[in-house]
């Protein structure tokens, strides 16, 4: 027996997707606004969560969700309406069929007495549809029918309706099924064959007696008939083994015990000239095993392409491929490392050889990490519930708004996002919105708007929840922040680092705790597990209008395009995306600040210069920015820096190593990569220098020394 | 010469234990996900069996079957409903669109491959 337990996970993963379509749809699903698309779509996700779970055969699965079906089945047929009350109880069904998988999924069963409130609603709504549902399908699974122990002899006379082969039914099949049974003699009648002039070549004239000795009972007998005995006539007699055998037909054709026989000879009676097959698609009119070859013979013609154009693939062996391709790009930077030493003009092919290497290199880590791309959209998606369960809470009204949702980024930014996203939503409803009564107190609309969205910008993804809420009550945060000891009485703030302070740990504006935003995690965890996923999140707020958060994420985890400079002897990577330009300034747009912060005159910007050698602790390097480099980088909120540098010396992709598991994470700095010549360089954080030149800080210049010691060891990593 | 067989279902779990369970048996087995795209690579070429479900998105079963017995080749070709409907009604509105005949869901392996080879050898 085949074993189809092998297709439970296909089940698991699929029953989820079907999970998340019926979710949607309940959620779009209100009073007065009914999309019978919609509703289709929720029946048929439980339809299949139920016919899948049937042939498993979890039993507690099955019998819910046809409770399930059964109401959404007249939701279907409009006899149950639809009202808030059933939306709700659809909602948290569905959430009751999740669960109700996971215990499939683990083997366990629900606790007694689980979900039996949703069953008896569910029950309710059926029982008060408006007219009578249609009844209930109970899946049966056939259950063979033991064959009795004695043999005994059966005769089946069998007169088929004359357009039996219009349905695709075909007598031989069903002889020969017969013959399988045990043994068999079978007689053609061929008594109701007109003359040939009346003849129809798609009507069956023929009627059969078969004399069957079988171990098996009348049913099974039956069965053998059981789609075509509701318009043909079948008549099975049994008789003891003694008994004398049945009187043969009339005119009976003996056919002996082959059945195939008896249809060897139909074509010849069958074939008119007019309907000789010309080719083998038009036969089709003609008997069966005509009908037959001719469609073998079509499918000769190879496997066509039918199916699904995708494949799912193990997310393994993509990680694999990612490796590779990272692996491969060291390996070519090293090959370029060599060539640079040949003496320049000479073996021009070879250069021109890795220049195309290069870029077909650069299109299969393209490929690779579109493969490992996922649209946003599947994290949006899960949002909607959120807003609805947030909104009941706390009594606000609240209308999430989302675009962007189509915006690719890697598979595993995708997933770190759900629960940073959830969080800065729930943050969102409770803190930054008003209640409905104040909102209109201020000439707001009643309903907030929470507007979630998801961009590509310069290599990054930004995505952004904004509401229109009351914004940061800044003399708030500050008094906390001073009460809390973070921030020294008396200090004065921009409003921008204000806003910032919430994202400082143990930070919590909240008055009492509340069971939405207050489970202890603040904005400080959402801020460091974005920065564990390289990305980084601002807030902008403007009093009486709403807040702004904006997260910027690295579209993949794997390879960049980068840009090598040097800085004394040591080699860094500056993100490509991050560079405006680099210029070697003239003494006159220089200006020095006090304490030491040098600003610079470019394209009529002042613009902060930050001194690398001094920011990391490198000897001999370049001092005078004047004779060094200033590579001009913006962060992807739009501020800019210049950094100097000592030289700038070339374009390159490099592969992302974390520096977190092979060191530890360091300001500034946002992984390490290992260079064409076997060497470790850092990959620059703008913003985190930013950051640091900011604070006028080389705090923690002396672990920088020491990992910069570490770099200078070929391949540590 | 292996029969080619089409399973028409939505549910992708459906559709792989059909074909696991005929592939064993020696079929041949191709698979579309609705109505819409079995009638299009139906139409296209020829196949000797078809399981269709009745509730699929775009194309529903009934609709299918309807279409494909209008096409001569496959007037006579056994066209089965594969589905958890197990009513009266059902199938004899099946039966009035073409259908060959029915089996319950969830099927039994053994079952299925009796019956298909009850209808197409």
């Amino acid at each position: 027996m085949e074993d189809l337990q092998q297709f439970k996970q296909t089940y698991f993963e699929e029953s989820s997707e079907f999970l998340g379509v019926a979710e949607t749809g309940l959620l779009r699903l209100t009073p007065g606004n009914v999309d019978m698309e919609e509703i289709n779509a929720i029946f048929r996700a439980v339809h299949s969560i139920k016919g899948g779970g049937g042939a498993f055969g979890f039993t507690d699965l099955v019998a819910f969700s046809h409770e399930f079906e059964t109401v959404m089945d007249g939701v279907r047929n409009s006899t149950i309406p639809i009202t808030d009350e059933l939306v709700d109880i659809l909602i948290r069904a569905n959430d009751v069929l999740g669960q109700l998988l996971g215990h499939a999924r683990d083997g366990t069963r629900p606790p007694a007495g689980f979900a039996v409130a949703i069953v008896t609603a569910l029950k309710g709504f059926a029982a008060n549809a408006l007219e009578e549902a249609p009844p209930a399908n109970e899946p049966c699974t056939p259950s063979p029918i033991l064959g009795a122990a004695g043999r005994k002899t059966f005769s089946v006379r069998f007169r088929p309706k004359a357009d039996l082969l219009l349905t695709g039914n075909d007598p031989t099949f069903m002889l020969r099924a017969l013959k399988a049974m045990g043994t068999a003699d079978i007689e053609c009648d061929i008594g109701g064959l007109p003359t040939l002039a009346h003849l129809e070549p798609e009507l069956l004239y023929l009627q059969w007696l078969v004399t069957l000795t079988t171990d098996q009972t009348t049913n099974d007998i039956k069965d053998v008939f059981e789609f075509v005995s509701d318009d043909s006539l079948v008549e099975i007699t049994e008789h003891s083994l003694d008994a004398p055998p049945p009187p043969r037909l009339e005119a009976a054709l003996p056919i002996g015990a082959d059945p195939s026989r008896s249809t060897n000879a139909a074509p010849a009676v069958y074939a008119t000239p007019e309907d000789a097959p010309e080719s083998p698609q038009s036969a089709a009119p003609g008997p069966k095993p005509a009908a037959g070859r001719s469609s073998s013979a079509q499918s000769d013609g190879g496997h066509p392409s039918l199916g699904s154009h995708t494949i799912r693939v193990d997310l393994d062996k993509i990680d694999r491929l990612v490796n590779m391709v990272g692996e491969m790009v060291i390996s070519q930077a090293m090959v370029a490392e060599q060539l640079r030493k040949l003496p320049p003009g000479e073996h021009q092919e070879l250069l021109e050889g890795l220049q195309q290497a290069a870029q077909h290199t650069r299109e299969l880590r393209e490929t690779v990490m579109s493969i490992r791309a996922q649209p946003v959209g599947s994290v949006f998606s899960r949002m909607p519930r959120l807003v609805r369960e947030l909104a009941t809470a706390t009594g606000k009204d609240v209308s999430l708004v989302t675009s962007g949702e189509a915006t690719e980024v890697d598979k595993t930014v995708v997933e770190n996002l759900v629960d940073q996203l959830t969080h800065m939503i729930r943050n969102s409803i409770d803190h930054g919105l008003e209640s409905p009564n104040v909102r209109e107190a201020n000439g707001k609309p009643r309903t907030g708007t929470v507007h979630l969205s998801a961009a590509h910008r310069s290599g990054r993804i930004v995505i952004e929840v904004a509401d229109d809420g009351k914004g940061i009550d800044r003399p708030r945060v500050m008094e906390k922040a001073i009460e809390k000891g973070l921030v020294q009485a008396g200090a004065t703030l921009s409003d921008e680092e204000i806003d910032n302070l919430i994202f400082l740990p143990g930070f919590s504006t909240a008055d009492k705790i509340s069971n939405i935003s207050g489970r202890g995690v603040g904005m400080d965890v959402v801020r460091r597990n974005i920065s564990s996923l390289g990305g980084r999140i601002g807030v902008y707020s403007t009093p009486g209008q709403g807040s702004r958060f904006v997260l910027s994420l690295p579209l993949t985890l794997a390879v960049l395009d980068g840009m090598v400079i040097s800085v004394g002897a040591e080699r860094f990577v500056l993100p490509l995306t991050n560079i405006v330009e680099s210029l070697r300034p003239k003494p006159a747009d220089l200006h020095g600040l006090v304490n030491r912060c040098d600003v610079m005159m470019a394209r009529g910007e002042y613009v902060r210069l930050v001194y690398l050698h001094s920011l990391f602790g490198i000897p001999n390097a370049v001092c005078d920015s004047t004779k060094g480099l200033v590579v001009l980088v913006e962060t992807e909120d739009g501020g800019r820096l210049g950094l100097v540098v000592d030289e700038v010396l070339g374009q390159q992709q490099v592969v992302i190593k974390s520096l977190e598991s092979n060191y530890r994470r360091l300001e500034g700095v946002a992984a390490a990569t290992i260079l064409g010549d076997g060497r470790v360089a850092l990959i620059l954080d703008v913003a985190g220098l930013q950051e640091m030149s900011q604070h006028g800080g080389s705090a923690s210049s002396v672990a920088q020394r020491q990992l910069l010691d570490a770099s200078s060891q070929p391949r540590i990593m | 010469m292996k029969k080619k067989v089409m399973t028409v279902d939505d549910s992708r779990t459906m559709r792989e234990m059909v074909s696991f369970t005929l592939k064993g048996a020696g079929y041949d087995v191709v698979e579309a996900n609705d109505g819409q795209m079995a009638l299009t690579a139906l139409t296209a070429n020829k196949v000797d069996l078809v399981i269709a479900d009745l509730n699929m998105p775009i194309m529903d079963g009934l609709t299918l079957i309807r279409k494909l017995r209008a096409l001569p080749q496959y007037r006579t070709t056994p066209l089965l409903m594969l589905t958890t409907e197990a009513d009266d009604k059902k199938k004899s509105e099946g039966r009035a669109a073409g259908a060959t005949g029915w089996i319950v869901k969830p099927f039994d392996p053994a079952k299925l491959i009796s019956v298909v080879q009850k209808v197409c050898g």
